[in-house]
């Protein structure tokens, strides 16, 4: 059923899920905190520009993208500048790109989640010795194992459905930047309706297994 | 220990809070006042959870805040009972105790947890989720809690304001437990009259931000400019010993000084201290020692002063009982009929008063 180009484009969707997932853990726990602890203008200006991927079309993130990493654009002249050529068109500059179109998908559900942990016990491991990030990492974190759960999921998932940002970013090179969606694309491109339902009913099963999964964790929460 | 001292102002929703006090080094301070007056704030600025731009705040020889600098809340020896418990929800109860002590240093932890175990009667309770307990044992965790970091002060914050009434029955006995054996000083905000009844030897009363008065409680009962009341009248309070017993009658014998009262029987041990609370309206006068009255108690007292009440025709007047103010309510009348006036001795007949454990 499926051929050797279909699962290179499975095998370069999935690492390059995995690499977003784990880079947005990193860069958007932090986001996510300050979010849930700040008021004002500042933090309502960030929580805005963390939304933005939520409605702007993938294509125009994708094209600003485009024009900042090309060789003319601000960051590609960093990247030339120290040595590592342009992105666009490389697997890095795939990451760079599904790092800030999923961003949302990781600070919201992190900060809703730590919003809900509250400051009754943050404050309460206080009293009891905890330096801020002993408390952060021994009750803000386990208190908010479901939410990060979530966050992590969405993220894994919605950048494996990322299409429009890739074709315009990345194109469209075997194992480099040809994922899952822009090879089904492909497919239909070609009138090969066979393949594209293979691999369009293996990301259909994927999402209902990874929503099913998710039930199964929220339902389980923090019990007794 | 060394006695607190504090000044704090701080903004506070709509108006300042400007405190300044020194409290003594042990026993149960009770901050009192209406809700949105301050109290809760109060403590939190002592536990550091609230940030003063100025104040000082000296507990011991251990000096928190001077200034604008300030010792961070975990690197304060406090335990804090919160209103709601404010238990590890993702922790077993044993968990949540050692929470705190896991992070002390070795010289600062207790040798065991046990005696702390068997005091709030939480053994059984060790391997529970807080999920699975009721309020009232929740409550009685969270004491525990804060007690095993071995605090050089214990902040309360309305510990009992969630409770229904059973489950404050429940808790009440315990909290009284620690005012007697514990050596740390205990801060006790409520807005509860009993509980301030039941358990403060010294409080303090705030109002819109501000002191109202502060002091030993039986001195502030008695104030002549606002005889505090304690609920629905003006009242007295006083530590009595149990003298010994009437079994034929039912009655228990309790000493003041040098004079007896005697009273319903109650279960308690001989010698035990037990605070008595006498209402203003409860206590008469008379010149004579009466007889062939129903009434039991008379007690040879004082007059210090007569402050007017809220109605004209009465006053309250303050009477010294063995150095002791107790408040009696009489009308005008009487007074001028019997001639009572300041530094005269006098007879107090008390028919009834509450013992308060």
């Amino acid at each position: 059923m499926l051929t050797s180009e279909d699962w290179g484009a499975i095998r370069l969707t999935l690492r390059l899920a995995s690499t977003t997932t784990a880079i947005l853990f990193v860069v958007g726990t932090p986001i996510a905190w300050w979010l849930s602890r700040s008021r004002g203008m500042l933090r309502n200006a960030v929580a805005a520009v963390v939304a933005v991927p939520l409605v702007l079309p993938p294509s125009v993130l994708g094209f600003y993208l485009l024009m900042a990493m090309g060789a003319s654009g601000p960051i590609g002249a960093f990247t030339q500048w120290i040595g590592i050529g342009i992105l666009p068109f490389t697997f890095p500059g795939l990451v760079v790109a599904s790092v800030l179109y999923s961003l949302p998908f990781m600070v919201q559900p992190l900060q809703a989640s730590f919003e809900a942990v509250g400051a009754g016990p943050m404050e309460a491991a206080a009293t009891l010795r905890a330096s801020p990030l002993d408390r952060f990492l021994t009750v803000a974190l386990p208190l908010a194992a479901p939410g990060i759960a979530t966050a992590g999921v969405m993220t894994f998932t919605h950048t494996v459905g990322e299409f429009g940002v890739v074709l315009m970013l990345g194109g469209n090179i075997p194992e480099v930047s040809r994922v899952v969606s822009v090879q089904i694309y492909d497919h239909v491109e070609a009138f090969e309706y066979g393949r594209a339902h293979a691999l369009a009913g293996v990301l259909l099963a994927f999402s209902f297994a990874v929503l099913f999964l998710m039930q199964r964790l929220r339902l389980r929460g923090v019990g007794p | 220990m060394n006695g607190i001292e504090l000044r704090f102002r701080h903004a506070y929703e709509g108006f300042d809070l400007d405190v300044a006090l020194a409290l003594p080094g042990s026993g149960v301070t009770a901050v009192f006042g209406p809700s949105g007056c301050g109290k809760t704030t109060l403590l939190r600025l002592v536990a550091g959870l609230e940030a003063a731009r100025e104040g000082f705040l000296r507990i011991g020889d251990d000096i928190w805040q001077d200034g604008s600098r300030m010792l961070a809340p975990h690197k304060r020896r406090i335990g804090y009972v919160f209103q709601d418990a404010n238990l590890f929800p993702h922790l077993t109860v044993n968990q949540n105790l050692l929470y705190g002590t896991r992070r002390l240093a070795s010289d600062e932890r207790l040798p065991t947890l046990d005696p702390l175990v068997d005091l709030l009667g939480i053994r059984a309770l060790l391997d529970r989720r807080p999920s699975r307990l009721s309020g009232g044992e929740r409550q009685r965790v969270a004491i525990a809690r804060a007690l095993a970091v071995n605090p050089r002060i214990l902040l309360m914050d309305e510990p009992l304001a969630a409770l229904d009434q059973d489950r404050k029955k429940e808790v009440l006995p315990y909290l009284k437990t620690l005012q007697r054996e514990l050596r740390i000083p205990i801060l006790y905000v409520t807005h509860s009259p009993d509980e301030v009844a039941q358990l403060a030897s010294h409080l303090v009363v705030l109002r819109g931000g501000r002191l109202v008065a502060d002091g030993p409680i039986q001195e502030v009962l008695s104030r002549e400019d606002l005889p505090l009341t304690l609920g629905e009248d003006a009242c007295s309070v006083f530590d009595a010993v149990v003298a010994g017993r009437d079994p034929e009658d039912h009655l228990l014998r309790l000493r003041i000084g040098g004079q007896e009262l005697l009273v319903r029987e109650h279960p308690c041990e001989d010698d035990a201290r037990i605070r008595v609370r006498i209402l203003a309206r409860d206590v008469s006068l008379a010149l004579e020692r009466q007889t062939g009255t129903s009434i039991l108690n008379h007690l040879s007292v004082q007059v210090m002063d007569v402050i007017q009440d809220a109605h004209p025709a009465q006053a309250l007047v303050r009477l010294s009982l063995e150095g002791s103010p107790l408040l009696a309510r009489v009308t005008h009348r009487s007074l001028n009929v019997l001639g009572i006036r300041p530094g005269m001795r006098v007879w107090a007949q008390v028919k009834t008063m509450a013992l308060l454990g």
